[in-house]
């Protein structure tokens, strides 16, 4: 990609680099890429969720024209497993597949239907194994073991308070949450280049260069720098691209071959080309008084992890950390498992645990309030989480936690008009108001409104330990008589903004107009991932160090060569004094000279959950986001209509605040397709519509408009005071929805995506 | 595989007769996806954008010629007034980039039991003009669907038109779909009430291995209708009588459960669509009074 200027301070909203691209349609995304002599590859999948492989025969499809390689397990030089956090995966299925779709074996082709063709004609014998696809007997003895310490992934255990808690009024309740797929609409793609020396560069979709290097490293046996990685355009992420899916494919058959290797999934096999968000299963029990004070929760949370293990092991930890929600406790005991099935891998996805238990908890508050005759919100406020609060890990809550008054602002938006679409007054009806939109299923009959509040919390950065950095390179130099700052980071940019944000603060901190972004590459320290929510806080950490640095050394360069000036700083381009005068231009100053500093960030460490208690200082910062839903439901036929979303988040400090709008957009846009629509049917370990013909995501009849008020408290630990918030608007946006759903029909509805007929009940 | 381009009628029945297992392609819409899911390989296309009357439309003794040509967006912007049943339906089709492209033509090549165009065509007694380089034939509608995605058509035909009477009466198409647009029928139903004839007709959608009519709901509204003098009296319809052909409707219908809807839901959707488009209907024809 060419590097694009970008102007403007912390706090603007400034044209983003990639978007006239974007609009005008000629940003060149992963799936783009091309090289001369390029061949493409394909991959063989399994047919069944769970075989015996007897055998692989690629004589036919070695024979078909254009075809230059057939690669098993057995091509791997390196490690054949990988994993984000349990080496459980393997590269190409050794012996046994696990699920359907499992990636077997490889083809080079020198045409993307060569490739297919070829692929097609490998012939694997299986013995089919009956899959194991229900969680709940992943837990039993009675089912097979599909890893060789079995099939828990990892089971957590919260004891907070009192264990024999009693009060006078309990309630309880099951709820479930289908699979939802990220839906990323750019495909697994890239493009692996050998160097003709051993080493290979790759340019690929991802969100964390530096952890596929590693496990790439590992898997081609090759040392960590001659496998160079650079990011190419990506089409989305939301989670689907933490985990390896072709970037170990392609370089297997790059380096095999000798020549460029390009892979593009199709949709159909992106949809098993990714891990989705685990499908849980949630039993509460919650206990109050009569007055409203929570007394203690029981929960217990099954996620299904499928297949491999992926990022199961820190989604358990959120969705068991988080389950009671944003409010305050004397007892809570929590016990979740995340297993191992025959069904899809499921993993990384945006709100990362805290969207299932959040259904559940605010269903529960819901329910809690009707038993107890109180205001659903009053219910709410009066147990809300505050600073200072200790949550069920035994954390006090530092900084702002307004979860009090992101419900009152929520509830202060005024209430949209009634029945405005409706054609019984006489009016025309607008189709493109109505549940059922322009597919005219109604003209007012049957519906009913409901509205609806939710309030959630996450986790910002890494837990648990994870050692959570970045790391920035700011090269100030004067080019064409201007000063001009290069921000190099290997940090993601997945169509967040955050190629604007790192210049935004580039130029803030440095006070030059002219910044610009690099590439992100391996070719500088590693950034973390371009996930939860935290690039703004920890990469944005580094470059502001980082800058920080050559600020030091530029207002040293200052003093030496001209002169001591108390409170002197950089503005416009330019040296100035305290009153904002002009000492020196930085064009005059640094001649031919150039400035380059590299700083890591590191926020303050967490800690690892106590086994036996799931007592620790687990999390860096918590992040809080409301909503409020306004829905039409056509009671007759179950069809919803979400009429109006409002949303209040506390953001810290809006870098910019447009880009923030646009995550609280998006995030609600995703949390609305997980209440009402989205979801990854699979059936006896088989998905069921791996396409987005039924697969459905929201389009503009389907979200409304979202009212938004962003606060912005300041979080004095972090830098800017920001807070990170691409997942919080994800996690409260659909269970705001169901409640609201709840409230126009008198259902129960314990399950998402809500179906027509679970509203109707046929 | 072969990309045929013909630009006459003439030539493409030839090339059809000369390659029976070319699939003919005019939007696209139904056909690419197809191939993208690697569901078909066929060995030609018989690509039908070059040939102009297939996009024509035409008056003839009272009945409307409409070319399998004819898009979406053409029928809505063109024949919304004589074809309002069909108009509807195909505004449910898709976004507008498919309109745009998408024929009706196309939608009746396919067959699919989900096809939107295939309800108001069957309720407004449609016929479909076959030709061959052999000759021309004309099958009624509900005799064109015989399975799933298969068609009366044989291998060296194509479609040519169809042919249906401009609307004598009201019409409506409701599709129920898990999104407010852009979306796939779970069922879908078509009615056409036709006073002059005191006829009333039926469609059905995505309910049943084809597309299908409910012609006991049919005779049952007419007897209502006829019973009471209500074609005359313009009298609103006892509510009994709603719900009884709404049932019918419903049981004309042999939905299964898939991955877009159960039938049992289907049925229910079928009956409340059936009641509901038989109320606008009516409004509109007693409003016309």
């Amino acid at each position: 990609m060419k590097p694009t200027p970008v102007s403007g301070q912390i706090g603007d909203s400034p044209r983003r680099a990639d978007g006239p691209q974007k609009v005008r349609g000629d940003f060149e995304y992963s799936s783009d890429l091309k090289a001369a002599g390029m061949l493409w590859g394909a991959t063989v999948r399994s047919p069944h969720p769970y075989a015996r492989i007897v055998a692989i025969d690629a004589a036919e499809a070695l024979a078909l024209p254009g075809v230059h390689a057939v690669l098993t397990h057995l091509d791997v030089p390196g490690t054949k497993v990988y994993g984000l956090e349990i080496q459980d995966q393997p590269v190409l299925a050794i012996d046994v597949v696990r699920y359907w779709g499992e990636a077997v074996a490889l083809v080079a082709a020198d045409h993307p239907e060569h490739a297919r063709r070829a692929a097609q004609a490998v012939r694997v014998t299986y013995e089919v194994l009956k899959p194991l696809t229900d969680p709940e007997l992943a837990l039993t003895d009675d089912a097979p073991r599909l890893h060789p310490g079995g099939n828990v992934t990892r089971q957590v255990k919260i004891r907070h308070g009192d264990q024999s808690a009693q009060a006078e009024v309990v309630v309880s309740g099951e709820y479930e949450v289908g699979m939802q797929d990220q839906a990323p609409l750019g495909p697994e793609s890239g493009l692996a280049i050998p160097d003709g020396r051993g080493g290979i560069d790759l340019h690929l979709a991802t969100q964390w260069l530096h952890v596929d290097r590693d496990q790439l490293a590992g898997i081609l046996a090759l040392p960590p720098e001659k496998v160079r990685l650079t990011l190419a355009g990506v089409g989305g992420a939301f989670g689907a691209r933490e985990d390896l899916s072709m970037q170990a494919h392609a370089c297997l058959l790059a380096l095999r071959t000798g020549r460029p290797v390009k892979m593009s999934y199709s949709r159909p096999e992106s949809f098993v080309g990714h891990v989705h968000r685990h499908p849980g299963k949630l039993r509460y029990e919650h206990g109050a008084t009569r007055d409203g004070k929570l007394v203690y929760v029981k929960a217990r949370v099954l996620l299904d992890g499928g297949a491999y293990a992926s990022s199961s092991t820190a989604v358990i930890a959120n969705a068991c950390c988080f389950a009671l929600g944003p409010y305050e406790c004397p007892s809570a005991t929590v016990d979740g498992w995340v297993v191992y099935t025959n069904n899809p891998p499921c993993g990384a996805m945006r709100g990362f645990g805290s969207v299932q238990n959040c259904y559940a908890h605010e269903a529960q508050m819901d329910k809690l309030a009707a038993a107890i005759g109180m205001d659903p919100v009053e219910l709410r406020q009066r147990n809300a989480m505050k600073t200072g609060s200790r949550l069920i890990t035994g954390q006090v809550v530092e900084g702002p936690a307004p979860v009090a008054e992101l419900l009152d602002r929520i509830k202060a938006f005024p209430l949209p008009v009634e029945g405005s679409g409706s054609g019984r007054g006489g009016g025309k009806v607008d189709l493109t108001q109505m549940p059922g939109g322009v597919s005219n299923t109604t003209h007012g009959e049957g519906v009913r409104r409901g509205v609806g509040y939710a309030v959630g919390f996450k986790n910002v950065g890494y837990s648990e330990g994870f050692d959570d950095y970045s790391t920035a390179r700011i090269r100030l130099s004067v080019a064409n008589g201007r000063p001009r700052a290069e921000v190099h980071t290997a940090a993601a940019e997945v169509g967040q903004g955050l190629i604007t944000i790192q210049a935004q603060i580039a130029a803030t901190e440095l006070g030059v107009t002219d910044v610009v972004v690099l590439d992100a590459d391996t070719q500088v320290g590693s950034a973390g991932s371009s996930s939860a929510s935290r690039q703004t806080y920890i990469t944005g950490g580094a470059v502001k160090a980082a800058c920080e640095a050559v600020r030091e050394r530029v207002l040293a360069l200052a003093q030496s060569e001209i002169g001591r000036s108390a409170g002197a700083r950089l503005e416009r381009d330019a040296v100035v004094s305290a009153d904002g005068g002009l000492i020196v231009t930085l064009a005059t100053l640094l001649g031919d000279a150039v400035v380059e500093e590299t700083r890591e960030f590191r926020p303050r460490r967490t800690h690892r959950l106590d086994a036996a208690t799931g007592q620790a200082n687990a999390h860096l910062q918590y992040a809080f986001a409301a909503h409020r839903a306004v829905v039409d439901v056509d009671t007759e036929l179950g069809l919803v209509k979400v009429v109006e979303l409002a949303t209040a988040q506390d953001v810290g400090k809006a870098i910019n605040p447009q880009a923030v709008e646009g995550q609280l957009e998006g995030g609600a846009a995703q949390g609305l397709g997980l209440a009402v629509m989205e979801e990854i049917q699979v059936k006896d370990g088989v998905i069921r519509n791996a396409s987005f013909t039924d697969y459905l995501l929201p389009t503009i009849l389907d979200m409304p408009p979202l009212l938004m008020d962003i606060l912005e408290l300041g979080d004095p630990h972090s830098p800017y005071g920001l807070k990170g918030v691409g997942e919080p608007p994800t996690i409260s946006s659909g269970p705001a929805i169901v409640a609201a759903i709840r409230a126009a029909t008198g259902r129960p509805i314990t399950r998402v995506p809500v179906r027509p007929q679970d509203i109707v009940g046929a | 595989m072969e990309f045929l381009q013909p630009t006459t009628w003439t030539e493409a029945l030839a090339m059809k007769a000369a390659h029976p297992d070319a699939i003919p392609i005019a939007g696209g819409t139904d056909v690419m996806v197809e191939i993208n899911f690697d569901r078909h390989r066929p060995p030609a296309f018989l690509d039908l954008t070059r040939i102009a009357e297939l996009s024509e439309w035409g008056l003839d003794n009272g009945v409307l010629r409409v070319g399998a040509g004819v898009t979406y967006t053409q029928l809505i912007d063109e024949l919304g007034d004589r074809l309002p049943g069909l108009a509807k339906a195909s505004r449910t089709v898709g976004s507008p980039q498919i309109r745009n492209r998408g024929t009706v033509g196309g939608n009746l090549g396919s067959a699919s039991p989900a096809g939107d165009a295939h309800p108001p065509l069957l309720a407004s007694r449609a016929i479909v003009e076959l030709a061959s380089s052999a000759g021309t034939r004309r099958l009624p509608m509900h005799e064109f669907f015989v399975g799933p995605k298969r068609s009366a058509m044989r291998k060296d035909e194509l479609i040519r038109a169809f042919l249906v009477a401009p609307a004598q009466g009201p019409q409506q198409f409701s599709k129920v779909g898990t999104r407010n647009a852009m979306v796939i029928a779970v069922c879908s139903f078509a009615l056409a009430i036709e006073p002059d004839r005191r006829r009333v007709g039926t469609g059905i959608g995505s309910a049943a291995p084809t597309p299908v009519t409910a012609p006991e709901a049919e005779r049952f509204l007419e007897g209502v209708l006829g019973e009471h003098d209500l074609w005359q009296t313009r009298a609103p319809v006892a509510e009994s009588a709603l719900l009884r052909f709404g049932e019918l409707v419903a049981a004309a219908a042999r939905p299964i459960d898939d991955v877009r809807g159960t039938a049992a839901y289907r049925r229910h959707a079928l009956a409340v669509m059936a009641r509901r488009s038989f109320v606008w209907a009516w409004n509109e024809y007693r409003a016309a009074a």
